[in-house]
């Protein structure tokens, strides 16, 4: 299955995945109309050290220890998609705690939000991987 | 607080209306144009920084930037041009010889632009490459001037050493230190690929790209930097540099700050120090020892690699590119006055040396009545822009051309001509690891590759318009070209008719 990877020795910091990110799962067609004067909460973050930057997503593990440690069954695996029903979140966060990578974050509504490669919006495939300029977020078979 | 007598050239304009506020502009700018204002939510801007190198305008998410030309402008004066006038502040406030970067962007006359091609119509057949076998290899080196043969009545087929090219094109010398380790091996993985060569400089060759040393011509320049035997033996040819387009009869000057790591061990100069380039070679001055050093590296290299010998377009050339091609020299380079630099000074760049066409259309006619152009090949840059400038460098006597600028264009650069300042946006001409990491080398040779083969097609069309299949058929055919606005001495010396003859 192809999964999102990161190549931090090409990742700028730029940031870009965030915004693209932000705006893939925004619903809006326009990312001014989708973005400006809000607080974003993209499904992935840059981690920047001050000299290494790193963009952290979901690894889509193959045994997932969010899945597992969902006590209201709302993280699944779906085809290997790692997916969120977020009608049936409680907000505990035991996922954001269990997750090794520190791959899932809430929103404003507190609802657990994380990475589904971009398959369940419009734009279909990783905006992030789109919108890096500099191939450091690759989507491929490993 | 210090009167600023220059205002700043360009201007930032962001749509407010756009901005979202995500500060990648703020991030990707090295020098520090934009910057964000928690108090009032908004991004400001500091215009005097800006070098109009597009990077931000270019990774915007909203298209909210544009970079514009100021239009604050300094009473009409047709005697004392702007740039004049700044020049004259800048110096009465720096007290020194101004630096430029890339080449001369001064509205000379580009020769290029009045030459027109020929194509077939009614007599004679065009081809289509679409559908025809089409040439476009060339071999640079010596040709025997003579057929000759052994005692047995056979052929001797033992020829000088030669360079095989797929297009008459290379990439040309830029050295690792004026150019990043990215950009080296976005150059030097697209020559692999394209069957073509690219040139080291005079910084050395950085030991991870010995393996492309197939597709390598390394220079030996008046500095000697990084040269040694296995630098010799690991390319395809070696260059004598002795003089660059931008700035002919000056050596060169990488500022010690960039002397760091890798561009030290490869130049094989201590961390620190200025690599100074000095004006001559402090062996050569003459033509006998310009073969004393062309033969040294012949004997270097057992006679099995080509020499060049490249040398600024000057008033001379033509005699000059004579006492070359005698000197044994294979392939004698020809630098135009427009060609690129990593930094020159100002006054040397925009006035010194003369355009690459006469200076091409010269040598070669020089070498034919000598009757000694199969001694040598010819290969020209200094400004070839597209595919039809090739072509017409062709037709008008040449067997390759280098290229440069537009390699680092289709790297990314926008000829901000900053480049002297190391803070190259696009992690071309800088050695800050921050940005040397922004030129993702397998982007950069996909795009050169891509590049090449776009002009590879163009070369073709265009020979196939005028009927002719093979590159070799074209060299030197200057019927095939036409001059306009050029003056009867223009045109004698390019050896074109005028448009309508």
């Amino acid at each position: 299955m192809k999964r999102i990877f990161v190549n931090e020795k090409w990742c700028l910091g730029c940031r870009l995945c965030e915004y693209y990110c932000a705006f893939a799962n925004s619903g809006e067609i326009n990312m001014v109309k989708a973005l400006k004067d809000k607080p974003i909460y993209p499904r992935l973050r840059v981690e920047d050290d001050g000299g290494v930057t790193y963009a952290v997503s979901c690894r889509h593990c193959t045994d997932p220890l969010c899945v597992r440690s969902c006590i209201a069954a709302a993280l699944s695996v779906d085809a290997g998609v790692v997916t969120i029903d977020r009608d049936r979140c409680v907000s505990c966060y035991t996922c954001i705690l269990v997750c090794p990578y520190g791959a899932l974050a809430h929103d404003d509504a507190g609802v657990v939000r994380k990475c589904e490669l971009c398959l369940n919006n419009a734009i279909g495939q990783p905006a992030c991987v789109a919108g890096c300029p500099n191939r450091a977020i690759v989507y491929e078979e490993r | 607080m210090r009167i600023e007598y220059v205002y700043p050239e360009f201007e930032v304009v962001r749509n407010e209306a756009r901005c979202i506020q995500c500060r990648v502009c703020e991030r990707q700018c090295a020098n520090e144009v934009h910057s964000f204002d928690p108090d009032t939510g908004l991004m400001l801007s500091d215009e005097s920084k800006c070098v109009n190198c597009q990077r931000c305008v270019a990774l915007c998410p909203t298209r909210a930037l544009k970079i514009v030309k100021s239009d604050c402008a300094l009473r009409e004066n047709a005697n004392w041009p702007q740039g004049l006038i700044k020049e004259i502040y800048k110096q009465a406030n720096s007290g020194g010889v101004l630096l430029s970067s890339m080449g001369n962007p001064n509205p000379l006359p580009v020769y290029w632009d009045k030459i027109l091609i020929n194509a077939s119509q009614v007599t004679n057949p065009s081809i289509d490459p679409l559908r025809e076998p089409m040439e476009t290899r060339v071999f640079l080196g010596k040709k025997p001037a003579k057929v000759e043969r052994d005692e047995g009545d056979g052929l001797k087929c033992t020829l000088a050493p030669q360079l095989t090219l797929a297009m008459p094109v290379m990439f040309s010398a830029m050295s690792y230190g004026s150019i990043s380790y990215n950009a080296h091996e976005s150059l030097a993985r697209a020559a692999d690929a394209l069957g073509i060569y690219y040139n080291t400089g005079e910084g050395g060759l950085h030991e991870d790209f010995y393996r492309y040393g197939q597709n390598t011509i390394v220079q030996v320049a008046s500095g000697r930097f990084g040269v040694h035997k296995d630098y010799l033996a690991a390319g395809a040819a070696i260059e004598i540099k002795m003089g660059q387009g931008a700035k002919p009869g000056i050596g060169g000057h990488l500022p010690g700050a960039k002397i760091v790591g890798d561009i030290s061990r490869t130049r094989m100069i201590s961390e620190g120090t200025d690599a100074i380039s000095p004006a001559p070679h402090h062996d050569i001055y003459s033509i006998e020892d310009l073969r004393q050093l062309v033969y040294s590296l012949k004997e270097a290299t057992e006679y099995k690699k080509p020499i060049i010998v490249k040398v600024a377009a000057v008033h001379n050339i033509a005699a000059i590119a004579g006492g070359i091609a005698r000197s044994g020299a294979d392939i004698i380079a020809i630098d135009g006055f427009r060609g690129g630099t990593g930094a020159a000074p100002t006054r040397i760049r925009d006035n010194v040396g003369i355009p690459i066409e006469p200076a091409l259309a010269a040598v070669d006619q020089r070498l034919r009545e000598e009757g000694i152009r199969n001694q040598t090949s010819l290969v020209v840059g200094g400004s070839i822009r597209s595919a039809a400038d090739v072509v017409k460098a062709i037709a008008l006597g040449a067997d390759a051309c280098y290229i440069a600028t537009a390699a680092l264009l289709a790297l990314g650069c926008h000829l901000c001509r900053s480049c002297h300042t190391g803070k190259c946006n696009w992690g071309i001409a800088t050695q800050r690891p921050d940005l040397v990491k922004r030129l993702n080398p397998d982007i950069g040779s996909e795009r050169l590759i891509r590049l090449m083969t776009a002009w590879k097609h163009e070369i073709m069309e265009l020979m196939g318009g005028m009927g002719i299949n093979s590159i070799e058929s074209l060299r030197g055919n200057r019927l095939m070209l036409r001059g306009v606005n050029l003056n009867e001495k223009e045109l004698e010396i390019l050896g074109i008719s005028h448009a309508g003859e």
